[in-house]
C-alpha cells in the first residue's frame, strides 16, 4: 500500500478508508443486495416460481393476521425479559467471577458451557426437561412437594419459559463481555475509591457500573435485538404454541414463509425491521449519548 | 419479474442438458442422488430400495440424501426446485402439496412410461399436473386416517369396535370409568392434533358429496357447514369429557404409539403409516394394536378416509434422466413393493397392480383391508380433492383440542387461514 | 468472618451453578448411554446397561459415515470464515471508531440493519448461483462472514474505544505505515475481544443450521447440525441416538472453549498489567 498521500493530512491516512473494503464488498454483495431484491417481493404475491405485483396488499394482510397484535406484545415481552435478565445476571456473575472467589475457573467454564451447545440441541433438551409430568424439573419440584406448572403447555407460561431458556443459553456470553469490560477498568480507580473509604458496594456503584458502560451498551444492544428477532429457540421448543400462545413476530413470519406465503413473509420482515428500528435506534442513541457525557 | 425469467431460463438449460446427456448415458457408471424426508423408517425403506436396484443395475449408483420433514421440508423442496438445485430423484407428498410445487414447470412428464399401466388410477389422479400429464410414481402404501385401539383393553372391558361416534364416546366413558386413559393425544408434535378433523372427511363427504367442490370454490366453509364442523366438535368433546392423557400438551408422536401399544391408552387417532413405526419400536405388542375408521353419526355410512402415498418425482434439471427413470420404474414395480415390504413392513395396500401384501401382516393392517375390499367404503381425504389446505390447521386444532378455543371459533379461524391459501394459489372466487 | 462469608459464597455458587448448568448436561450424557426403548421414556433415570459405545458407533457410521464428513466440512467452514471475519471486522471497527467521517452514520445504520434484518434466502441463492458459489464450501464461508460481520464489528468498536489514541499516533510518528499500525500495534492489543469474537463466532458458525441447509445442499457437503436430522423427524425419533449426536457435536466447541479459556485469562492479566 502506498504511503501517506500528504504529510499535512496525516490524520485520515492513519485510518485508511480501504480498511472498510473487504467487509463492505462481502456484506454488500451477499447481504444488502439480496435484501433489496427481497424488498421488491414484499409487494408481490410470490410463489418462488413466479410473482404478481399486488402493491401493499401483503402489508394489509399482515396487519389483519389474527395473532399479530399478540405476537407484537409477545415479541417485546420476550426481548425485555431475556435481555433484562442477561444484563442483570451477566453483570452479577461477572463481578462474582472477577472477585477473589474460589473455583473461579470452574465457575467461568460452567456458566459459558451452554453457549457452546447448538440452539437445536438446547431446544430438544429443555423441551424434554420441561415436560409437565415426566420432566426432570417438575419431578425435582415434586420432591420438594411443589406441583410444577406445565412450562411449555400452559398458554400463559410458554413464552416466559422459552425466554428463561434463552437466558440460560445466553447469559454466559453476557458474562464474558462484562468480564472483559470489568478487567479493562484500571485498578487505580478501585484503589482511589478504597483510600476514600468506600465500601465494596459503593465501588461497584460508582466505579464498576459507570466504567463498564461500553460492555452494558454492547450486551443490551445485542441481546435486545437478538430477543426481538429470535425465533430459532422458540421454534425448537414450542413452534409458537400451544396454539399461538408463544408466537412472536419472527415466528409468525417464519410460519408464513414455511406455508409458502413468500411475499407475505417478506412484508412481515419489513414490518419487523421497522419495529426493531423504532425501538432500537432511540435506545442506542440514548445509550451512546450518555456514554458521551461521561 | 426478472428473477422469474431467470429461473425459467435455468429450467431451459436443464432440459438441454438432459437431452445431451441422455445420448451418452449408457457408456459408464452413473451417479444419482435421491432426496427423501428423514426419519429412521423412511431411510430404511429407501436404503433397501436402492440396494435392490443397484444389485440389478450395477452401472448405476444412488446416494440417499435426507431433508427435514413437515413444512420445513416443503420449503426446502420449493427452494431447491426454484433455484434449479434439486436432486435427480426425490420423494414428496402427492395431492395439494404436489400441486403447490408447480409440477408442470419443474417435473419430468412420466405419462407415457410403460409402468404407468400398472399404477392405479386413484393414485395417478393425485400426481397429475393441471395440464393432465402424470408426473409421479407411488412411493409407499395407501394410508387410512382413523383410530388405533388397544385390543387387550377392548377384550378386558368387553367392548366392541364402534360404528358411530356415540358408540365411540360410550366406549371412552367405560374405559375412563375403569381408570384408564381413553384417548391418547400428542400435541407435542402439533401435526398429530389434526387427525380428528382430517380423518372425519369420509363422514363429511358421506353427508355432503359436493363439499370439496364447494369448498374449493369458496362457497362451503367449515364454520357454517354442519357436517364439516363436526370434526372440530369431536376434537373438543374428547377433551372436554376428560378422556385424554394428562400430558397431552407435551407428549409426542412416539409417546402416542407407545401408549396405545402398551395399553397405557385405549385409542390413538393417527394415520396408518404409523404401523411401521409400531412394528419397529414395539414388535412384541403389535398383535394388541387394532385399527378402525373414525366413526360418523350414522352407522350405515361407516367408511375410511384414505391418504394417498407420497410420489416419486424427477426434476427437469436432472442430467441423468434415463437412469433416474429406471429407478422410478423399479420402485413402481412388483420388485419395488417387495423391497419396501422387506424394509419397513407393509403398512397398507400398495397402489400398483400385482403387488400383494405378505400373509402375516399385523392386525392394524388387516383391520384396514376390509375398507378397501369389495363392499367396503372408503374415500380420499380432503387434501386430495381440493388444492387448498390452510397451513395453520395444526395450531388451531391444538387450541381446540386443549380447550383453549371453542370448536366453532376454531373452525371460523381456519376458514380465514384457508382464504389466505386460496389467494396465494390464485384461485377464482376468493 | 470475611473468610467464612467467602467460603459460603463459593459453596453456594458451586451448588447453584451445578444445579442450573450441569444437570442438563448430565441429562444429555445419560441419554447417550441408554438404549432406544429406555431413551424413549425421556426421564432422568440411570441408564440400564451401557449402550454408549453402540450408540456412538451407530451415530458415526449412519449414512456412510456422514458425521465424519460433516465434522471435516464444519471444521473447514468454521476456521476459514472466523479467521477472515475477525480480521475484516477488526479493520472496520478500528477505522470506524477512530475516524470521524460523515458517512460513519450510514455505516452504523448498515451494521444495525444487518443485526436486525433476517437474510433473504432465495435472492441470495440466485446471487450465489450467478457467482458460481452455490453449493460450494467457500460460498458458504462468504455468507457466514457477511452474516457475522455486524456482530463482530460492534464488539470490536466498543473495545477499540478503550485503547488510547496516543498509541497509534506514536507509532505513526515512529514511521510505521497504517497497515503496520493496525496489524502490529492495535490487533495484538485487541486480543481479549478477539478471543471473545473467535469463541462466539466459531460456535455460531459451527452450530449453524439454517444456512448450510439452504446454501450448501448435498450429502458430501453435510455439516454437523444437519446430522441431527438423521435421528429426529416429525414421525420417528431415536432419542438415544439424537442425544449421542448432540453430545458428539458439542465436543469441538468445547475444545475450542477449553483452549481459549486459558487465553481469556491470559488476555485479562495482560489487560490488568496494562491498567
Amino acid at each position: 500500500m502506498a504511503r501517506v498521500q500528504s504529510p499535512a493530512r496525516s490524520r485520515p491516512s492513519t485510518y485508511p478508508g480501504w480498511f472498510f473494503l473487504p467487509a463492505a464488498i462481502i456484506y454488500g454483495v451477499l447481504f444488502l443486495l439480496p435484501t433489496f431484491a427481497s424488498l421488491y417481493f414484499s409487494l408481490t404475491r410470490w410463489t418462488l416460481f413466479n410473482s404478481t405485483f399486488i402493491g401493499l396488499d401483503n402489508f394489509a394482510q399482515f396487519f389483519r393476521e389474527p395473532f399479530l397484535i399478540k405476537g407484537l406484545i409477545n415479541t417485546v415481552i420476550y426481548a425485555v425479559v431475556s435481555s433484562g435478565l442477561k444484563v442483570v445476571l451477566g453483570l452479577l456473575l461477572a463481578v462474582l467471577l472477577t472477585s477473589q472467589i474460589a473455583a473461579r475457573g470452574y465457575l467461568r467454564s460452567v456458566v459459558f458451557f451452554p453457549v457452546l451447545v447448538s440452539t437445536v440441541g438446547v431446544g430438544i433438551t429443555f423441551t424434554v426437561l420441561m415436560h409437565p409430568t415426566q420432566g426432570m424439573i417438575n419431578e425435582g419440584l415434586a420432591m420438594l412437594g411443589i406441583k410444577g406448572p406445565g412450562w411449555l403447555v400452559d398458554p400463559n407460561l410458554a413464552l416466559i419459559s422459552v425466554a428463561l431458556v434463552d437466558v440460560w443459553k445466553g447469559v454466559g456470553l453476557a458474562t464474558v463481555i462484562y468480564i472483559a469490560g470489568i478487567v479493562a477498568i484500571p485498578q487505580d480507580y478501585y484503589e482511589a475509591a478504597r483510600i476514600d473509604g468506600s465500601t465494596p458496594w459503593q465501588s461497584f456503584i460508582y466505579v464498576t457500573l459507570p466504567l463498564c458502560r461500553p460492555a452494558t451498551v454492547t450486551v443490551i444492544t445485542l441481546s435486545f435485538i437478538g430477543g426481538l428477532r429470535t425465533f430459532d429457540l422458540i421454534w425448537a421448543m414450542t413452534r409458537g404454541g400451544p396454539g399461538f400462545a408463544s408466537d412472536t413476530i419472527a415466528s409468525v413470519i417464519y410460519k408464513q414463509y414455511q406455508a409458502g406465503f413468500y411475499g407475505l413473509s417478506t412484508a412481515g420482515n419489513v414490518v419487523l425491521f421497522v419495529l426493531i428500528g423504532v425501538l432500537v435506534v432511540p435506545l442506542t442513541m440514548l445509550l451512546n449519548r450518555k456514554e458521551g457525557h461521561e | 419479474m426478472k428473477f422469474n425469467l431467470k429461473s425459467m431460463a435455468m429450467g431451459g438449460v436443464g432440459v438441454m442438458a438432459v437431452l445431451l446427456a441422455s445420448g451418452a448415458a449408457h457408456a459408464q457408471s452413473v451417479n444419482l442422488t435421491y432426496l427423501i424426508p428423514s426419519g429412521a423408517d423412511g431411510v430404511a425403506v429407501a436404503e433397501e430400495l436402492v440396494k435392490s436396484f443397484e444389485a440389478a443395475n450395477p452401472d448405476i449408483n444412488i446416494d440417499i440424501e435426507t431433508r427435514p420433514g413437515g413444512s420445513e421440508g416443503d420449503n426446502l423442496v420449493k427452494t431447491r426446485l426454484a433455484t434449479g438445485a434439486m436432486t435427480d430423484i426425490f420423494r414428496y407428498n402427492s395431492g395439494s402439496l404436489f400441486q403447490a410445487i408447480n409440477p408442470q414447470q419443474f417435473l419430468v412428464d412420466l405419462t407415457n412410461e410403460p409402468w404407468q399401466a400398472d399404477v392405479q388410477a386413484s393414485f395417478k389422479q393425485v400426481v397429475t399436473a393441471p395440464d393432465g400429464t402424470v408426473r409421479g410414481a407411488p412411493m409407499g402404501a395407501a394410508m387410512g386416517g382413523g383410530i388405533y385401539y388397544n385390543k387387550a383393553i377392548y377384550q378386558e372391558l368387553g367392548l366392541s369396535v364402534p360404528k358411530t361416534w356415540a358408540e365411540f364416546m360410550d366406549n371412552n366413558e367405560k374405559i375412563k370409568a375403569a381408570g384408564k386413559v381413553a384417548v391418547a393425544q400428542t400435541y407435542g408434535d402439533t401435526w398429530t392434533s389434526q387427525l380428528f378433523v382430517l380423518g372425519d372427511y369420509y363422514n363429511v363427504s358421506a353427508a355432503e358429496p359436493d363439499f370439496a367442490a364447494n369448498y374449493t370454490a369458496g362457497t362451503a366453509k367449515f364454520a357454517t357447514d354442519k357436517a364439516a364442523l363436526r370434526g372440530f366438535e369431536k376434537l373438543q368433546e374428547v377433551h372436554d369429557a376428560g378422556f385424554l392423557n394428562e400430558d397431552f400438551g407435551a407428549a409426542k408422536f412416539d409417546d402416542g404409539l407407545r401408549m396405545v401399544a402398551n395399553g397405557e391408552a385405549a385409542h390413538y387417532p393417527m394415520l396408518t403409516f404409523a404401523t411401521t413405526a409400531i412394528v419397529a419400536s414395539y414388535p412384541e405388542m403389535i398383535n394388541n394394536v387394532g385399527f378402525f375408521a373414525q366413526p360418523g353419526d350414522d352407522a350405515a355410512s361407516n367408511g375410511l378416509t384414505v391418504w394417498m402415498p407420497d410420489g416419486l418425482y424427477i426434476p427437469q434439471t436432472t442430467s441423468n434422466l434415463d437412469a433416474a427413470k429406471k429407478f422410478v420404474a423399479f420402485v413402481a414395480s412388483v420388485e419395488g413393493c417387495e423391497a419396501q415390504s422387506r424394509a419397513g413392513g407393509a403398512s397398507g395396500p400398495y397402489l400398483i397392480n400385482g403387488c400383494t401384501l405378505p400373509a402375516d401382516v399385523p392386525p392394524a393392517v388387516s383391520d384396514m383391508l376390509p375398507y378397501f375390499a369389495e363392499g367396503g367404503q372408503n374415500g380420499p381425504a380432503l387434501e386430495f380433492l381440493s388444492p387448498i389446505k390452510g397451513p395453520a390447521l395444526e395450531q388451531i386444532t391444538v387450541e381446540v383440542g386443549s380447550g383453549i378455543r371453542p370448536a366453532a371459533d376454531g373452525a371460523a379461524l381456519y376458514d380465514e387461514d384457508v382464504r389466505k391459501q386460496a389467494q396465494q394459489l390464485g384461485l377464482a372466487g376468493w | 468472618m470475611k473468610l467464612l462469608r467467602r467460603y459460603w459464597l463459593t459453596a453456594l455458587a458451586i451448588l447453584v451453578s451445578g444445579v442450573v448448568f450441569l444437570i442438563p448436561f448430565a441429562f444429555i450424557i445419560m441419554m447417550a448411554f441408554k438404549d432406544r426403548k429406555q431413551a424413549a421414556l425421556l426421564d432422568f433415570s440411570w441408564p440400564q446397561g451401557l449402550h454408549l459405545w453402540d450408540n456412538v458407533v451407530e451415530v458415526v457410521t449412519t449414512r456412510n459415515w456422514m458425521l465424519l464428513t460433516a465434522f471435516i466440512n464444519s471444521s473447514i467452514l468454521t476456521v476459514a470464515s472466523v479467521t477472515l471475519l475477525v480480521v475484516f471486522a477488526a479493520m472496520v471497527g478500528f477505522v470506524l471508531q477512530r475516524r470521524k467521517a460523515k458517512w460513519n452514520g450510514l455505516v452504523e445504520f448498515l451494521i444495525l440493519a444487518g443485526l436486525m434484518i433476517p437474510p433473504a434466502i432465495v435472492p441470495t441463492i440466485w446471487l450465489l448461483q450467478g457467482l458460481g458459489l452455490f453449493g460450494k464450501l467457500h460460498g458458504l464461508v462468504l455468507v457466514e462472514i457477511a452474516y457475522g460481520l455486524p456482530f463482530s464489528i460492534l464488539l470490536y468498536r466498543a473495545f477499540i474505544a478503550t485503547i488510547p489514541r496516543d498509541l497509534d499516533e506514536a507509532a505513526i510518528i515512529d514511521g510505521a505505515r497504517p497497515f503496520d499500525v493496525f496489524f502490529r500495534v492495535i490487533l495484538p492489543l485487541l486480543w481479549p475481544v478477539t478471543v471473545t469474537n473467535i469463541v462466539v463466532q466459531s460456535v455460531a458458525v459451527f452450530n449453524d443450521f439454517t444456512n448450510p441447509l439452504y446454501y450448501l445442499p448435498g450429502n458430501q457437503n453435510a455439516t454437523v447440525q444437519l446430522t441431527l436430522y438423521n435421528f429426529q423427524s416429525q414421525f420417528n425419533s431415536s432419542y438415544n441416538l439424537l442425544f449421542t449426536n448432540i453430545a458428539l457435536i458439542t465436543i469441538p466447541p468445547l475444545i475450542v472453549f477449553l483452549f481459549f479459556n486459558r487465553q481469556i485469562v491470559a488476555g485479562m492479566t495482560a489487560g490488568a498489567v496494562k491498567g
